[in-house]
């Protein structure tokens, strides 16, 4: 059930070329903006804030769509062929492999035009997989509620901003040890362990709250 | 007597006032003085989130029985809560002036929570204000409320014992063990947290007795 929602997700958003197409499209622009503006003058920390920043910008917009699209007659075909909880796993599961794939697409799109700072880069991808599923997560649910209430773009971004804090602020903290190259013998696991317990908790809160916005 | 919470609030609220300006404090570098704004400033903290914790239980209850009634209460709470973030936010303030020499610095984690939790109830604000349909209204209000509630815990207790704080008793510590409080501090420090506690879930009762008679005034 879980796998065939998953499909239809794919399905959706592969037949309609333009938005896979115009995520990436964003994406180069708001890169391509910010190498303008900053020119490569970029030290190591403000490279880390920038590009968490466009990663936070891009996913909210991009998800802000994702249960939009979920209205009126789609809206009561998935009451009645879905369970609650199988339909926010899929969604979560989808969310996260899709933000997993834009995060790197932006990571390789903010290497080549402003430059790579990274060197540990498997610490690197190991918090952009952790971010990827906690933003997948927390987006989700904000994205069901957001729908709910006259489904505004603006709401989007003021419901998420603040919730999505915690994870930012303990992600880029991750991040800017991967940054500047810290051997993974000195690496503080005390913050990859919140950051996975994080993701636990955002999961197991949007599991058990989405029940109730089913129902309209 | 039901009217019994509301005249101690009053009672300790003077006391601690008075007494608080009053009482012997220990002499701290830095501190001197301006220590006595523990008694205002920590109880007004301790008031927002017991109104949270309140505006919580009225949201989960929400959920689970599905009453309008409950949803009213937890907008109130919330409401009350945001409130006393003014006051705290005002005198953490002026104490920063005098001790830390500014106004506000990003360097504490502290000072962040609170800027994310009054942003997180704006947001909830702002949500209901969307939402037309009362009982869509009060279910959507309720699932945020629960889950900004938890990352507004997330950020305020945890994530500041992580990191090096600005304010005592963290950076690893249990709160208030580095606060240097006497036991003639405790005196005044206690009853001024449980005044402002009671003093909230009085603000508290008094809008929940407004807005029922809105209601019943509009049916």
């Amino acid at each position: 059930m879980i796998a065939s929602l998953i499909k239809k997700e794919l399905l959706l958003e592969f037949r309609q070329k333009s938005t896979i197409g115009g995520v990436i499209v964003y994406v180069i622009g708001t890169i391509f903006v910010s190498a303008l503006c900053f020119k490569g003058k970029l030290d190591k920390p403000t490279w880390n804030a920038l590009f968490w920043v466009i990663t936070l910008f891009t996913s909210v917009t991009i998800s802000g769509k994702s249960f939009l699209k979920e209205t009126g007659g789609q809206a009561l075909f998935n009451f009645l062929h879905y369970s609650p909880t199988q339909f926010i796993v899929a969604k979560i599961l989808y969310n996260m492999v899709f933000m997993l794939l834009l995060s790197f697409i932006t990571f390789f799109f903010y290497a080549f035009f402003i430059k790579n700072e990274v060197e540990n880069l498997s610490l690197f991808f190991i918090v952009l997989i952790l971010a990827s599923t906690g933003l997948a997560a927390i987006l989700s649910l904000m994205s069901a509620i957001a729908s709910k209430a006259s489904g505004n773009f603006a709401i989007m971004s003021i419901l998420s901003f603040p919730v999505l804090m915690p994870l930012i602020l303990v992600v880029i903290r991750i991040s800017k040890q991967a940054v500047d190259g810290i051997e993974w013998a000195a690496v503080g696991f005390s913050f990859i362990g919140i950051l996975v317990a994080l993701n636990v908790l955002t999961i197991t809160l949007s599991f058990l709250l989405f029940p109730y916005l089913w129902r309209d | 007597m039901k009217h019994w919470y509301k005249i101690l609030s009053v009672i300790l609220i003077l006391y601690t006032l008075v007494w608080g300006l009053l009482n012997p404090v220990p002499r701290l570098d830095i501190l001197n003085e301006t220590i006595r704004n523990v008694y205002y400033h920590v109880p007004i903290w301790f008031a927002m989130l017991f109104m949270m914790g309140v505006s919580l239980v009225q949201s989960i209850q929400t959920l689970t029985k599905n009453k309008l009634d409950n949803d009213t209460k937890a907008y109130n709470a919330a409401l009350v809560g945001f409130f006393f973030s003014l006051p705290g936010l005002t005198t953490g303030s002026i104490w920063a002036k005098f001790t830390w020499g500014t106004w506000w610095t990003f360097q504490d984690p502290k000072l962040n929570g609170v800027a994310i939790s009054i942003l997180i109830y704006l947001a909830y604000f702002i949500l209901r204000f969307s939402v037309d349909d009362e009982l869509k209204r009060a279910r959507i209000s309720a699932v945020y409320n629960v889950f900004a509630f938890v990352m507004m815990n997330v950020f305020i207790m945890i994530l500041p014992r992580l990191t090096d704080s600005l304010h005592p008793g963290n950076g690893g510590n249990p709160a208030f063990s580095k606060y240097d409080m006497d036991s003639n501090m405790r005196m005044v420090f206690y009853p001024a947290v449980i005044g402002w506690v009671l003093f909230s879930y009085w603000l508290f009762e008094i809008k929940n007795r407004i807005s029922f008679i809105k209601i019943k005034l509009n049916d």
